[in-house]
């Protein structure tokens, strides 16, 4: 069944229309990759489900988180699920973490705040979470600093953030762009892992179809603010019906289906 | 006439109509002010009414004329002052972003030095030493001035310098002074002019207060930091001081809203530059 | 080292430093060490500007100091020279006066007839109190009002805060602070009047040479109070540039920081909006913000000049105009050479603040 039902999601900022009618399902256990051009809105799907949208931005339509609607929701409610139940992981890991404060600080804060933990058992689920992402040596790590961990590292400590507090509803915007390519695959791998161990529901925002095919297991398709296609990974990257999918397709150099 | 976007805001036109009020009560002193500034031929210390709306000071001189004199003196000064100190802290940081190595040490380590003193000591002691006058009260500002441009520039040079354009000129075989002339002076001047524009202010403030400490203008002359400092001695007649310290801080305050408004246009990086470094 | 390192120099800084060279001795005695010698080599620097300008300037001091009479008796004129030295060539002089520096002594005023460090000890902590209190008033009201501006942005109370902190900038310092003196001590009598304390009573024993801390720790609490009532206008009256200086600035730093990936980061997080604003967005806004007010430190010297003029405050403010106008070249150039004792000791204030708030400087 669906955890998160964005259906005819619109917003406008200064007049502009960014999404005219944005329809997406995310289901628990899967990863649902969303691929399109820059511009198309991937971004501000994912802004819009967390209430992040940039200052003077108008929305409508409805995101269901269960049966509560997020847009509607008053903002200290929403900041419960924020990071509670609906998390987000950014692009680029070098600017998503504050560089002066230790990634134990970082770690722990919000569960501090959304689970009510002490210090204690803050540190020791932090501690958990870094072996969880796979993080060497967690002990010595959780005191150190963002600029003392390499890219790939610091994705996947701001993917223990992420996870810190059980989210059922896990937003990734272009996890691996900002990383080499050698650690690129190491990092889908622990997000696909750790969705089917923990049951989340991921949005997988991706440029790269290559990625789509190796993690997702729906695909939808972004063009303009609108979805133009969406389905079972499979059906839509071997048999697209949109022809912008089919032009992104074959615009792909020696993709393999 | 259509003004550009940048200057379509309110606290733009705010300080453009006030500067513009100063320069026309500058120009127009003579045809304006209701007496002779230097005249002592009113009561002494009357305070303000018919006749002699800014009252008069403690020689019987007309405070409003005598403001209104006063803009002949400090607008000019301070205006040549900031022109003079763009020039030469321009060129001097021109030369040193361009030109590199030793030249770059040499200037920027002598702006250094000036940097590290409080300007008005440094005035203070360059003043004292030429001697009390306006000129040289001009002269002590430069000394102090020069080296807020020298960096600005020298950066924007540095910044200039390694874009395409300017290297391709040097491969072409054009000589130094050239491509600084054509290439990377029309690139540093809007960072300039805003930096200018805010300094006008700082400018006046500084000179008037070597007056007020009897650097600069000498009596009779009705330079404003002067008048405020002869108010100091009576200042229970508040008018005297009050009037010609309200017309320092009118004119300031004009140029700031003009310099900030410019700023506001620049991109922010620049602007954020200009701003770390013309303290 | 450019006084005026923005945090872009500093993260440059980091960056090129090659990583895994460490040394021995822990990280931030290194950091402090460097600091210090850079600050030692530009002391050296600062006693040849205040020497050369003193010197090279075509002021001549025995005109400034002795009468017509004795100008005219070639005798007495040498005789003036040889006792303050000034028959000997430049650079003998400058060693003289630099091994002079090195032992503590700074000469004799030609003015007071006293040596100049005594005249200094007086008037140094007077000013420090005053222009301490000036910066810290300006750090809170700046950097406050600064946080509001940005996080009210493009509205009514930004625009306000706008023009009240240009107008703050306008003000000639001066005048300012005879107003003030006028409205408040002479019209309103709420203020005390001139001076440090009231004149009858006495100073509090001297610890730090800072009459509001000094009495304080006497538990002279009549003092205390006068001490504190006799700051506050002076003050106040010096922080208002800063505080417009420090407004502006920290708004445009608080908005850069606003647009930071890792605030929206830490929105995402659910974190309450004070934990973003005061962890998240202050923290990083202190770097620029330290360095400007470390810059506006020395705009509040200046002012102390002509603060001080008004309010009878007898600080370093007075003896250098007194030394100034009449060409007291020892007392001069000690206040120089104070003046940048104090410039770089707050730029080692500076750096350490960097250090201390910013991993990526102390963790090198
Ligand atoms: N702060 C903003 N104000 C106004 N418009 C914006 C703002 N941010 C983004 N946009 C516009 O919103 C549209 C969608 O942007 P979005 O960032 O969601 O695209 P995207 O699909 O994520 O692109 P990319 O692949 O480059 O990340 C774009 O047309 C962009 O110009
Ligand atoms: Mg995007």
């Amino acid at each position: 069944m669906s955890l998160l039902a964005i259906s005819d999601l619109k917003v406008s900022i200064g007049g502009k229309e960014i999404l005219r009618g944005v329809d997406l399902d995310l289901r628990a256990g899967r990863v649902h990759g969303l691929a399109g051009e820059s511009g198309s809105g991937k971004t501000m799907t994912g802004l819009a489900v967390l209430g992040l949208l940039p200052h003077g931005a108008r929305t409508s339509g409805r995101i269901a988180l269960g049966e509560r609607d997020l847009l509607a929701m008053p903002a200290k409610e929403l900041n419960t699920v924020r990071g509670g139940e609906v998390a987000m992981v950014f692009q680029d890991p070098a600017t998503s973490l504050h560089p002066m404060l230790s990634v134990g600080r970082q770690l722990t804060e919000h569960m501090r705040h959304h689970l009510g933990l002490d210090r204690k058992q803050a540190r020791a689920r932090a501690l958990e979470l870094l072996g969880q992402v796979r993080i060497p040596g967690p002990e010595a790590a959780i005191d150190r600093y963002p600029h003392q961990f390499s890219g790939g590292m610091r994705q996947r400590i701001a993917i223990a953030i992420a996870l810190a507090c059980s989210p059922k509803v896990l937003i990734a915007d272009e996890p691996t762009t900002a990383l080499d390519v050698t650690v690129q695959a190491g990092v889908l791998r622990l997000l696909r892992g750790l969705c089917d161990d923990l049951g989340l529901a991921v949005l997988l925002v991706t440029h790269d179809l290559g990625v789509m095919s190796a993690v997702a297991d729906e695909v939808s398709v972004m063009k303009e603010g609108l979805v133009v296609e969406t389905g079972p990974r499979g059906q839509v990257l071997r048999d697209p019906t949109h022809p912008y999918t089919r032009a992104l397709l074959e615009s792909l150099p020696g993709e393999t289906s | 006439m259509k003004l550009p976007q940048a200057w379509r805001q309110p606290l733009a036109i705010v300080g453009g109509v006030i500067a513009l009020a100063w320069i026309v009560i500058a120009l127009a002193a003579p045809l304006l002010a209701p007496h002779d500034p230097l005249a002592q031929d009113l009561p002494r210390l009357a305070s303000p009414g018919p006749g002699h709306w800014f009252g008069t000071d403690q020689l019987g001189r007309d405070i409003l004329s005598r403001v209104m004199y006063g803009a002949r003196l400090s607008i000019p000064l301070t205006l040549l002052l900031v022109v003079l100190s763009v020039l030469i802290g321009g060129l001097l940081g021109a030369c040193a972003g361009y030109f590199g190595k030793w030249v770059d040490e040499t200037i920027m380590r002598f702006a250094d030095l000036v940097f590290a003193f409080p300007t008005i000591i440094l005035a203070m002691v360059v003043a004292a030493a030429l001697g009390a006058s306006l000129t040289n009260a001009v002269l002590a500002v430069l000394v102090v001035a020069w080296p807020a441009y020298a960096r600005v520039t020298r950066g924007l040079v540095l910044g200039v310098r390694e874009r395409e354009f300017v290297v391709s000129g040097r491969l072409l075989g054009f000589s130094a002074w050239r491509s600084l002339r054509v290439d990377v002076l029309p690139n540093v001047t809007g960072p300039i002019l805003v930096l200018a524009t805010l300094d006008i202010g700082t400018a006046l403030l500084l000179l008037s207060g070597l007056s007020f400490l009897g650097l600069g203008a000498k009596p009779p002359s009705p330079e404003w930091g002067a008048m405020v400092a002869s108010g100091v001695e009576v200042f229970d007649s508040w008018w005297v001081a009050t009037f010609p310290g309200l017309a320092i801080l009118t004119v300031v305050l004009a140029f700031n809203f003009l310099g900030d408004t410019l700023r506001d246009a620049l991109d922010p990086r620049t602007a954020r530059a200009i701003k770390e470094r013309a303290l | 080292m450019s006084p005026t390192s923005s945090s872009e120099d500093l993260k440059g800084d980091t960056a090129r430093r090659k990583p895994g060279r460490s040394g021995s001795r822990s990280p931030l005695i290194r950091f402090l060490a460097r600091r210090v010698l850079t600050a030692l080599l530009l002391a050296v620097g600062i006693t040849l500007v205040t020497f050369v300008l003193t010197n090279l300037v075509p002021g001549d001091p025995v005109s400034a100091n002795l009468g017509q009479r004795a100008l005219g008796d070639p005798a007495i004129v040498a005789q003036w020279r040889a006792e303050h030295g000034l028959d000997k060539p430049l650079p003998q002089q400058y060693l003289m006066h630099l091994q002079g520096v090195v032992q503590g002594d700074l000469g004799t005023s030609q003015q007071s007839h006293r040596p100049v460090m005594d005249d200094l000890a007086e008037s140094v902590p007077a000013t420090l109190e005053l222009a301490g209190a000036a910066i810290l008033i300006s750090l809170v009201a700046g950097v406050a009002f600064g946080v509001v501006a940005a996080l009210r942005r493009d509205r009514l109370t930004d625009h306000l805060l706008r023009v009240l902190s240009l107008i703050g900038i306008s003000v000639p310092t001066f005048w300012l602070a005879l107003m003030a003196f006028y409205v408040f001590f002479y019209r309103l009598q709420v203020t005390p009047g001139s001076g440090r304390i009231d004149p009858t009573m006495s100073p509090p024993p001297q610890v730090t040479g800072l009459y509001t801390i000094d009495s304080a720790l006497a538990g002279q609490w009549d003092v205390f109070a006068s001490a504190v009532g006799h700051l506050v206008t002076p003050a106040l009256v010096l922080a208002l540039y800063t505080i417009g200086l420090l407004t502006r600035f920290t708004r445009s730093a608080v908005l850069e920081v606003l647009g930071q990936d890792y605030v929206r980061a830490a929105r995402a997080k659910g974190l309450p909006g004070r934990v973003i604003l005061f962890r998240y967005v202050l923290r990083s806004a202190l770097v620029p913000i330290i360095t400007v007010a470390g810059l506006a430190f020395g705009s509040l010297l200046s002012g102390t000049v002509l603060v001080e003029a008004i309010f009878a405050w007898p600080g370093v403010g007075q003896y250098a105009y007194k030394s100034a106008t009449t060409l007291d070249l020892p007392a001069v150039m000690g206040v120089g050479l104070v003046v940048g004792g104090v410039y770089l000791v707050i730029n080692l204030i500076v750096d350490v603040l960097y250090g201390v708030i910013d991993p990526r400087v102390r963790l090198q």
